[in-house]
């Protein structure tokens, strides 16, 4: 004999579940949701800054115990770096000049130029399984969907949800991200495909035969700027590991990011201007001049 | 709704709250696999107190909110947290009379099932799962469950919510 009660607690759990189902069939075949999850996004980042906020207060801490003696050390080591920096940036300003002269005399048009701003990873923990970091950029800094991070080293991952005031970034080596990318030595175009392990990536489609040649263990790997989502030629990865694989058509090859993916606390988004924005600021730096 | 008892809904909020914090704190590699289910322990908690108020709807919500933090799939969570309000409505008055320690069993096949649902629904949308522990998490929470009654129920007590 069911009960009345029992009836109505049914009925909820159903209404519930399909409540639930519906959502997460609407998630996954369309965007419809996108809207949504940037809102709640933003709803949940008190709890997120809230979990950051002693990670980061010990972290400044532990910077300002620093003794006096350590911090001149670094201050004269980073303004030597600084230095250096310099140096090499007049020459690439100067190159850079030169090729998009060179592009306009061939008539060849391609995003040129790229803007970066720094963002501050949170201590936040996503998802054990996957590779995932939270930033604290979003929707009302400019960043977007599918926006490439990138690092000193390298590049770190591409942005895969935007909310209001902090975004997720999914890293190169979780398992459901590929980047297009490009052997720096013989020019050799694969996929790099997350293994959702830290610090590994697989490299996809390599032929049997190219092992000979096209690449080797040390090989530097840039992205290749397939796929319209990641600027051309950064940095990606160390080649580590190439093996023929006999019996089926591709080789298998593994490779080493080189930015620390999972060890930073701040990471840069990179927004790429459109060819006619870098001319028009050359234009004014040759008027201003 | 008089005072006392909006008064009381804050001290639930505020448990569910910190069960979010615990959540998402970062912890040692090591650990990750075995941090216990902080969320639904405090669901079931409430449930079995408070099955009027507390249950499938309570369950659900948090659930969405849990989605969005661990960047799941919209209602992942919200699924499996509406079952396992249901269930403990449900066997409430059995559970107020069980021992700590099957109390504590109970709460671990709730949270195992809960897993399992989880990967059921993943490998479903075909995104891939990583061979990790999955009874690891029920584990802890198991080892954990009769304390967090004693803290939770003290609670409950000093700020009378019923």
């Amino acid at each position: 004999m069911i009960s009345k009660e029992e009836r109505k607690l049914v009925l909820r759990l159903i209404v519930f579940l399909f409540a639930s189902i519906a959502l997460m069939l609407t998630d996954h075949n369309s965007d419809y949701l996108k809207t949504v999850r940037a809102q709640l996004l933003g709803g949940v980042y008190p709890i997120q800054y809230l979990v950051n906020w002693p990670v980061k207060a010990g972290q400044s801490l532990s910077k300002n115990l620093n003794s006096h003696f350590q911090l001149l050390g670094e201050n004269a080591n980073l303004r030597d770096d600084n230095l250096r920096l310099q140096v090499k940036l007049q020459k690439f300003e100067d190159i850079k000049n030169e090729n998009q002269r060179l592009r306009r005399l061939l008539g060849a048009s391609e995003k040129l130029g790229e803007r970066v701003e720094v963002a501050e990873v949170l201590a936040v923990n996503i998802n054990q399984s996957r590779r995932k970091i939270l930033i604290n950029k979003g929707l009302s800094d400019g960043v977007f969907t599918h926006q490439p991070v990138i690092d000193a080293q390298g590049v770190i991952g591409q942005v895969i949800e935007v909310g209001i005031f902090s975004s997720i970034v999914m890293l190169i080596t979780d398992p459901e991200h590929e980047l297009p990318v490009q052997v720096v030595r013989t020019g050799l175009r694969t996929v790099a495909k997350g293994m959702g392990t830290v610090n590994r990536l697989s490299l996809l489609y390599l032929s049997n035969t190219e092992l000979n040649t096209s690449i080797k263990v040390g090989d530097l790997i840039v992205t290749s700027g397939a796929g319209q989502k990641f600027p051309k030629g950064y940095l990606v990865a160390t080649v580590i590991q190439v093996n023929p694989d006999i019996g089926k058509p591709y080789a298998q090859g593994q490779a080493q990011p080189r930015s620390a993916l999972e060890r930073n606390w701040e990471v840069l988004l990179v927004w790429q201007l459109e060819p006619s924005t870098v001319i028009n600021d050359e234009f004014k730096t040759i008027n201003s001049q | 709704m008089n005072v006392e008892q909006h008064h009381s809904t804050w001290v639930i909020i505020l448990s569910f709250f910190i069960s979010f914090i615990l959540a998402i704190m970062p912890l040692p590699d090591w650990a990750l696999s075995w941090r216990p289910d902080w969320v639904a322990l405090v669901l079931i908690y409430w449930c079995i107190a408070l099955p009027q108020r507390v249950g499938i709807a309570t369950g659900w919500f948090v659930g969405i909110i849990l989605d969005v933090l661990n960047d799941t799939l919209l209602g992942q969570h919200a699924l499996a947290f509406s079952l396992i309000g249901y269930i403990s409505v449900k066997i409430y008055r059995k559970m107020r009379l069980f021992p700590r320690w099957q109390q504590a069993i109970v709460v671990f096949a709730l949270i195992a099932s809960a897993k399992l649902l989880g990967v059921l629904i993943h490998s479903l949308f075909g995104s891939p799962e990583m061979n990790q522990p999955l009874f690891y998490p029920a584990l802890t929470s198991l080892l954990l469950w009769p304390w967090l009654f004693i803290i939770l129920r003290d609670m409950r007590r000093t700020y009378r919510v019923s």
